[in-house]
């Protein structure tokens, strides 16, 4: 369990921040910039004083009101800056051997292994101006890791890098949150980032939390519809992968009651993966659609109906313990008569993977091979493993 | 050294020995006083700014006369230090190399603030999440960092105190081979009749001097710089 609570004036700005969330995972901390993402973290990090609390499992860290306030260098947690931080006067060993020394536990992520998880092999006797952003992030997250710590906070770091340095740095964020285990506050103004590495959301709006709960849920917040733009909202699902369809190749996802079909390396029956169903990629039928080309076809009942910017309303539907949301117009919504309580058919154009193996137990037994590419043109929509865009 | 006299090879090594003693002597307290100037905020600091600031207005001449005032064998600090430890100032190269750590001080305070305000601080607070504390973040990523201004602090005062004139004759008097440094040596060569060319020569060994110390202070800067990966 990871506790939160602070608040801290600074000029005119005012931070007000609770939350309250299970470990491990990895908590988002979201929110427009400015919001006091940052300060926050740097509260949780003690480089910040503010009142208020702040406990992980059984070790409090700050606790304003018992006169608790270890110092930052007692904390072990580890701190990933947005803009790395690394000491120039060491090259890249240095800085992890600089870290490593002064870990104030026992190591469990061993120097090999860290070297190992985030292929920094061949850097090692780099100065710290010949990496590039992607690279002195990877050392970064190395560093902080050698400091043995107990909850890893991770502050905009990709925002400072392009797209394609992006693309070098995420998987390795996965990697840490599949196998090491260790708590992480991750935060971020990027949505994609979100949905690619949180187990959790926490809204924040001008200094103050409003919101949190489980990156399904948190997909459906008003709030968070509000940042992202209508054009990106949409239900973020975690299926469960039933096995692979022989006729078509493709990884059947069981999300609800229902089941989408995907295209996955990822078919070991069991294994979760992230769906995100765009609300203006969905289409609602009142009657069982037939003769169509959309093969993911999801049936379920319409839970409520909410105006949404422009000349449209957002209509959730619970697909047996899941909701998902489409995007239709008020026209649509009146002469389909969608109310709370109407069963229907949610059509996918298309869908994409967010995560290939979210949080998975991996299986005992490797994955089988990936299976084959089927031809674009008989294709139904699916979606491809990450980095891809969106199919259409 | 056949090229030199021996009074020249005197007054050339006892500068240098009085410029080394008053550069060790006062490094320790600049990098104390550089790092309480620029990253404490207290009550009097601007007055403490401004103390340490004094030599560089005042006429050395009255440095030289405050030294004798605090440290001379009545003074409350010589005749203690007389007492308890039998170190004399007055007169000696030891009070030569305080007067010249006096006067060149702030040249050597000023060169380290600006080298330490150029330091991230964001790096100090990252080897601080790394379990650093004060002393240890200090040592190893503060001072390295600040090592450029540092080292400029050290070759200017070193060039200061080699030419200190007005406080070190005030304070310690014109001695051959105790206080005698090049400055004073080529003052008192233009004071006797007929020293004209021995005052040209030791003019010429100061300028020597001080080119060869500006291309090795470059070199040296150079190698830091490397050193810093910048």
């Amino acid at each position: 369990m990871l506790e939160v609570a602070a608040k801290k004036h600074l000029g005119a700005f005012t931070l007000d921040a609770k939350f309250e969330l299970p470990t491990p995972g990895v908590v988002a901390l979201f929110g427009r910039s400015g919001c006091g993402k940052s300060t926050l973290i740097n509260v949780i990090a003690g480089l910040l004083k503010a009142a208020g609390r702040v406990a992980l499992d059984d070790a409090v860290l700050l606790d304003t009101e018992q006169n608790i306030d270890i110092p930052p260098q007692h904390r072990r947690i580890g701190y990933v800056f947005q803009e790395a931080r690394l000491f120039p006067h060491f090259n890249v060993a240095g800085n992890l051997r600089y870290a490593e020394r002064r870990a104030g536990a026992p190591a469990f992520v061993s120097f090999d292994l860290v070297i190992d998880l985030l292929d920094l092999g061949a850097l090692m006797s780099r100065r710290t101006h010949q990496l590039s952003g992607g690279e002195r992030q990877r050392v970064a997250i190395g560093r902080a890791l050698l400091s043995q710590p107990r909850l890893m906070l991770l502050d905009e770091p990709l925002a400072s890098l392009d797209a394609s340095r992006r693309e070098e740095v995420l998987p390795y964020l996965e990697i840490l949150r599949d196998q090491l285990a260790i708590p992480m506050v991750y935060v971020s103004h990027n949505f994609d980032e979100v949905l690619r590495l949180a187990t959790y959301l926490v809204l924040m709006e001008s200094g103050k939390t409003v919101a949190q709960g489980g990156i399904a849920d948190m997909s459906l917040n008003s709030g968070v519809r509000a940042i992202i733009g209508a054009d990106a909202v949409g239900a973020v699902v975690d299926g469960t992968v039933l096995g692979m369809d022989p006729s078509s190749g493709l990884t059947r996802v069981g999300v609800g009651s229902g089941e989408l079909k995907v295209l996955s390396e990822t078919t070991a029956p069991g294994s979760k993966l992230r769906v995100q169903l765009l609300a203006r990629d969905l289409i609602v039928a009142t009657r069982a659609p037939q003769q169509l080309s959309v093969r993911n076809i999801l049936t379920g009942v319409v839970t409520a109906v909410t105006g949404d910017e422009g000349e449209a309303d957002l209509i959730a539907i619970d697909i047996g313990g899941t909701t998902i949301m489409a995007r239709v117009t008020h026209a649509a919504t009146r002469e389909l008569k969608l109310t709370a309580g109407l069963p229907v058919w949610a059509l996918v154009k298309s869908l994409s993977l967010r995560s290939r193996s979210f949080e998975a137990a991996r299986p005992a037994a490797p994955d089988p091979p990936a299976a084959p590419t089927p031809p674009a043109a008989t294709a139904p929509p699916a979606a491809t493993a990450p980095p891809a865009p969106t199919t259409r | 050294m056949m090229w030199l006299s021996a009074n020249e090879a005197e007054a050339l090594s006892l500068s240098l020995s009085v410029a080394a003693r008053s550069v060790a002597l006062s490094l320790p307290f600049a990098i104390l006083l550089a790092w309480v100037l620029t990253r404490r905020r207290f009550i009097g600091r601007t007055l403490l700014d401004a103390f340490v600031h004094l030599p560089l207005v005042l006429p050395p001449v009255v440095v030289g006369y405050l030294l004798l005032l605090l440290f001379g064998t009545r003074g409350p600090i010589g005749s203690w230090l007389a007492q308890a430890f039998g170190i004399e100032l007055i007169f000696t190269r030891h009070g030569a190399a305080l007067a010249t750590a006096v006067m060149s001080f702030p040249l050597m305070v000023r060169a380290m603030r600006i080298s330490l305000e150029n330091v991230d601080r964001g790096l100090e607070d990252a080897a601080r999440t790394l379990g650093a504390g004060a002393l240890d973040r200090f040592t190893t990523i503060t001072l390295p960092l600040m090592l450029p201004g540092v080292l400029a602090g050290v070759i200017t005062a070193f060039s200061a105190a080699l030419g200190e004139f007005g406080a070190v004759i005030t304070f310690v008097s014109n001695i051959p081979g105790e206080t005698r440094t090049l400055p004073l040596a080529l003052y008192t060569a233009l004071q006797t009749p007929g020293g004209d060319h021995a005052a040209a020569r030791l003019a010429i060994i100061s300028i020597v001097l001080g080119f060869s110390g500006l291309l090795l202070s470059e070199w040296f800067a150079h190698r830091v710089r490397r050193l810093l990966g910048r």
